[in-house]
């Protein structure tokens, strides 16, 4: 058993009176794949963007290696460097190219130089075969590239966590495929990923732990043969089988 | 295939051909409206003499030329301080560090006051009041003064087109931009401002060439410039044409200036967007 890297301890969040977290624990372990299931409004996006310290959270701790990272103050900048994050909408910069969205934050952050941090832009969208694409403007690319050039975005900062958040729901069904070959790699190449999704099939297939969520509560946490077999819960069966009922299993 | 190719090229430019006959017929007929009409009015013959007399054209034109190399000046050196700190305000106000908050009324106040006022009062208080406390030269000159309350003005309009520049920039891209490691002002300068700023580049142009006309306020309190020597030559020839000459000065800065932009936009857009609709 690998060392844990992320660790939340009964976590609250709410936005004004809509609390959408209410007391989330989770142990991420180090270069396995953890995914986030459950219906839409259950606090999946919402717990991503806390481990990234995007939102601050109300209450309980989340630990990066063992440093409590949730403490009010603590600063946020390093940290985001060591976790990435990729959305559902891709947000990458319209009026940057390809390559300047990619080598921002290491030029700006890392202090990397501009020589060494366009060649490892060139080296990432050569891996995720984007190499063409490096003086496009994102307007000028589909969604799959998009979204690819979102990955390897997050990539170039080299951190040890990346956190997917739907990154396929925006994404027409023929562009997914080439969206999940990047995440397969990443997995492959023993990256820590915690993921919040909708594809079923692929969060079985890949992930180490699934995480059943629902009203702010983790209400099934397993393997996925265990989850996805084997709901213990009522209300984890009932989605399970809406699911396998819309075919999205 | 072929056939349909040819048959859309064909109907695009019989569209492009009526479109330009249209053009061309009402423009002409506007033109044709106003030179045949207007000298038929009974008291055109004077209007001629007085306002587009030749010969005081052609003898005020270098003068205005002269003085007006001062309102360029003026242009010149306020808009830079212009656009700084429009700039300093509108981040200033949309700042959301509780730290700032009395700098963020300060910035309120500023606007609220500056812009409640006309222009000619900031001119006449600012350029003669701060004058009058004293100073030694060359810094009581109410040439600085009146650079000084364009500057105060126009930056308290201009905050606010880079404050609504900066809000229609989507939170999604600040999201993105702080979960790469980026710090609040680097995602202001890097990300925000770059998109802000594009957007807002035409009404910014828009308060530009209104500058640029309101730079002859500033001979309100003084300084010689092309709108006082235009007067002075109205005055000595008792002949409006120096108004008109002043008036065509304008126009040759003003017109390619915002041509030059539009160029400018247009070329950008066509840089980073991908297919148009027509």
């Amino acid at each position: 058993m690998s060392a844990t890297k992320i660790s939340l301890r009964d976590v609250h969040k709410s936005f004004g009176t809509n609390s959408v977290l209410n007391g989330i624990d989770l142990d991420i372990a180090e270069g396995t794949v953890v995914s986030l299931i459950g219906p839409s409004g259950s606090g999946k996006s919402t717990l991503l963007r806390c481990i990234n310290l995007l939102e601050p959270i109300d209450d309980g701790q989340i630990f990066l290696d063992g440093i409590d990272i949730s403490v009010p103050g603590f600063d946020a900048n390093p940290v985001r460097r060591r976790i990435g994050m990729v959305f559902q909408n891709f947000n990458l910069f319209p009026h940057m190219s390809v390559q300047d969205n990619i080598t921002l934050s290491p030029i700006r952050t890392l202090g990397v130089n501009k020589a060494t941090a366009r060649a490892k832009a060139a080296e990432l969208l050569e891996r995720f075969g984007l190499a063409d694409k490096v003086n496009a403007f994102p307007d000028q690319l589909s969604g799959g590239q998009q979204q690819r050039v979102a990955i390897v975005r997050a990539l170039a900062i080299e951190p040890e966590v990346l956190l997917l958040d739907e990154i396929t729901s925006s994404l027409d069904p023929e562009l997914v495929g080439e969206v999940l070959d990047v995440v397969r790699e990443l997995k492959t190449s023993g990256m820590t990923l915690v993921l919040a999704t909708h594809e079923m099939g692929f969060a079985r297939d890949i992930s180490d732990l699934v995480c059943l969520l629902d009203g702010g509560h983790i209400i099934e946490q397993g393997l996925p043969s265990q989850v996805f077999s084997a709901p213990q819960s009522e209300r984890a069966q009932q989605f399970l089988e809406r699911i396998i009922r819309a075919g999205r299993l | 295939m072929g056939t349909i190719t040819g048959r859309r090229a064909a109907y695009e430019r019989a569209r492009k051909r009526r479109s330009t006959v249209v053009a061309a017929v009402s423009s002409l007929a506007v033109v044709t409206a106003i030179v045949v009409l207007v000298p038929k009015m009974p008291r055109w013959d004077r209007v001629h003499e007085s306002f587009f007399n030749g010969e005081r054209f052609a003898n005020s034109l270098p003068r205005l030329l002269d003085a007006f190399v001062l309102d360029v000046k003026i242009f010149a050196w306020s808009m830079p301080a212009i656009v700084v700190l429009a700039l300093i305000v509108a981040i200033t106000r949309n700042s959301r560090s509780a730290a700032l908050f009395p700098l963020r009324i300060l910035t309120i106040a500023f606007t609220d006051i500056m812009r409640g006022v006309p222009i000619i009062l900031w001119i006449y208080l600012i350029g003669f009041g701060v004058p009058g406390l004293g100073i030694d030269r060359p810094w009581n000159s109410p040439l600085i003064w009146g650079s000084v309350a364009l500057v105060l003005t126009y930056a308290a309009y201009i905050a606010e087109v880079f404050r609504a520049g900066i809000e229609s920039v989507h939170e999604s891209q600040r999201a993105a931009a702080r979960s790469l490691g980026l710090s609040s002002w680097q995602t202001m300068r890097h990300v925000v401002l770059p998109q802000a700023i594009r957007r807002v580049i035409p009404p910014l142009m828009n308060d530009m060439v209104s500058l640029q006309k309101d730079v002859a306020l500033v001979s309100l309190i003084g300084p010689i410039e092309i709108l006082r020597q235009a007067g002075i030559d109205k005055s000595k020839f008792a002949n409006f044409t120096p108004y008109i000459a002043a008036a065509v000065v304008f126009l040759l800065i003003t017109i390619p200036l915002t041509r030059t932009t539009d160029w400018l936009i247009e070329r950008e857009r066509r840089r980073t967007t991908g297919t148009r609709i027509s």
